[in-house]
């Protein structure tokens, strides 16, 4: 089991959440977040003050997934997010020792399983 | 007793003072007509920020500002070119089709009277309906209009289509020679900007997400106040157009109150008939559709006839605004549904129901007079042709010198950051204050919005 944390263009989100959707990854959790990466800085004007902006808007996906669906998830978010420039984010995959569904208490692969 | 006593001696002195001042030929500088049109003149002010408001909680938060821009800087643009141009070319002698340039730079516009009020208010009070027209067919071209295109585009519209319409219909030309009812501008104000805006819209294109995106208002409370202070402004834009403090203003006044009242009603009831869900958005909507049915007949037609003209008009502007949803035509705030069939729908029901007695016009279609209506439908088709017309022209000629929309990127990061380098909700986490130096030193690496990549 997996935890795959994606940082993506706001911008994007609507395309990743149509092709996750359609690949029968629903369960994700998604935040507003503000970061750095490579990217160029945007310089911005407030009465007279010239500002710098360091940290760009992005947002951030949650997915808890089985193995199975650890390539799909991945291979769909590389493919669909990308725009070829520099700020297109980064995606983590990080191992989970558990997960339970609260409704249930199912445990583990049972608890990212679509009830049918 | 004392105090009725005492108030009726001051009435009849301002009155006396009135009187004399028609008789030592002053031209009939009335007070309580200027003061009215004072008020008029800014509460149709108040209009061009409204719509910001209207305009900017319709659209997506990153083109907020963008949005609201556009009718602001309506407010420069426009307001100044009427001054120095623009009122002559609608108000000058000139000939039927058009103005001339005999009051440009306001030769001859002092403060002489012009009818009862001074020729300088009238001018400005003429001016806010100049600039808030302009304003409006930026709904059309919301999120993806370069701003620098739009500020010439207004500028040359203004001067080239606006001005000339007004001459029309109210400067001495040929639509008001023929007998067309427009009491405050729903041929020259909305009809003319709901043309512009179709077109407009198709010159454009759609928006990148158009069609493929929820595209969502950001803020339905901006939209909702928006509304609300257009209403209350509007009551200056059709009362002021009596140019007088009369019961001709009072008419108006008070079918500017009770047509969208009637919209709101009827848009409510198609709303629940439909989805069982009543919307803001909706509300808001109907009574800008309303106010606009009611404005070229505001002074011509009865309170109750103005509340069946509301609760009619209601209609076409509902059902377009469904069908526009499902079309290419990427007309985002629905500018041609709200203002072009608003315009239309009462145009012609101005020509319906029109009444002689009450203000010394030709009846309407209702009391037997069908040649008023096919006049109302003249002037509509000629305004909209027209309109449609040069608004192609002036955008596909701006189209061979610049850049007019923006590109699929830009649109991505919204156009506040690319058009105006400024964010509308930032709580400046991440922001770095920059030294004159350092600016420089970023300006002159790059083109002013970006430096290198440090990796």
């Amino acid at each position: 089991m997996k935890l795959i944390k994606a940082i993506i263009r706001p911008d994007k989100l609507n395309d990743v959440l149509k092709v996750l959707f359609q690949a029968d990854v629903r369960g994700l959790t998604v935040s507003h977040v503000r970061g750095h990466g490579g990217e160029t800085e945007s310089v911005e004007t407030y009465r007279g003050t010239t500002v710098k902006m360091e940290l760009t808007e992005k947002v951030m996906l949650d997915i808890g997934v089985s193995e199975p669906f650890v390539d799909t998830t991945v291979e769909a978010i590389l493919q669909v997010a990308r725009t070829g420039e520099v700020g297109d984010g980064k995606i983590f995959v990080l191992p989970v020792e558990k997960i339970y569904r609260i409704r249930t208490g199912e445990e583990d692969v049972a608890a990212v399983t679509p009830i049918a | 007793m004392r105090r009725i006593a005492l108030l009726s001696v001051l009435v009849l002195a301002v009155g006396a003072r009135s009187a004399f001042a028609q008789e030592a030929g002053e031209a009939a500088l009335s007070a309580p007509d200027t003061a009215w049109m004072l008020v008029s003149t800014a509460l149709v002010l108040l209009m061009t920020p409204a719509l910001a408001f209207f305009y900017g909680g319709l659209v997506r938060s990153k083109n907020a500002l963008n949005t609201m821009m556009m009718s602001f800087i309506a407010l420069g643009v426009a307001g100044v070119l009427w001054v120095l141009l623009g009122y002559s070319i609608a108000f000058g002698g000139g000939n039927a089709v058009v103005g001339d340039f005999s009051m440009a730079l306001l030769q001859g516009v002092g403060l002489e009277p012009s009818g009862s009020i001074p020729h300088l208010l009238f001018m400005a009070f003429q001016g806010t309906f100049a600039i808030i027209t302009a304003a409006l067919i930026s709904g059309a071209v919301v999120e993806r209009m370069r701003f620098g295109a739009y500020l010439v585009f207004i500028a040359l519209w203004g001067l080239l289509v606006y001005a000339p319409v007004a001459h029309w219909v109210w400067g001495g030309g040929w639509l008001g020679d023929l007998g067309a009812l427009d009491f405050a501008g729903g041929a020259v104000v909305h009809v003319n900007a709901g043309a512009a805006a179709v077109v407009a819209a198709l010159v454009l294109g759609t928006r990148k997400d158009y069609g493929r995106q929820a595209l969502l208002p950001h803020n339905v409370p901006f939209v909702l106040l928006g509304a609300g202070l257009l209403w209350f402004g509007w009551f200056g834009f059709n009362g002021g157009s009596a140019l007088a403090s009369n019961e001709i203003a009072a008419l108006a006044f008070v079918n500017t109150m009770l047509a969208p009242m009637a919209t709101l009603v009827v848009w409510t009831l198609l709303d629940y008939t439909r989805t069982q869900k009543v919307t803001a958005v909706g509300v808001a909507t109907a009574i800008v559709v309303g106010l606009v049915a009611i404005t070229p007949a505001a002074g011509f037609i009865s309170p109750l006839f103005a509340l069946v003209l509301g609760g009619l008009a209601a209609l076409p502007s509902y059902y377009v605004i469904m069908w526009r949803a499902r079309t290419r035509l990427d007309d985002s705030l629905d500018v041609f549904a709200a203002h072009g069939v608003g315009g239309l729908t009462g145009a012609l029901l101005t020509g319906v129901f029109a009444e002689e007695a009450i203000n010394g016009t030709a009846d309407g279609l209702l009391f037997g007079n069908v040649a008023q209506f096919g006049i109302q439908v003249l002037s509509v088709v000629a305004v909209f042709a027209y309109s449609g017309l040069l608004t192609y022209v002036i955008l596909k000629g701006m189209g061979l010198v610049m850049e007019i929309r923006a590109i699929p990127k830009e649109e991505g990061l919204g156009m506040d950051i690319v058009n105006h380098g400024e964010e509308a909700y930032t709580n400046g986490e991440g922001a770095v204050l920059l030294l004159d130096e350092e600016v420089a030193a970023i300006v002159s690496q790059g083109d002013g919005m970006t430096k290198a990549a440090s990796m």
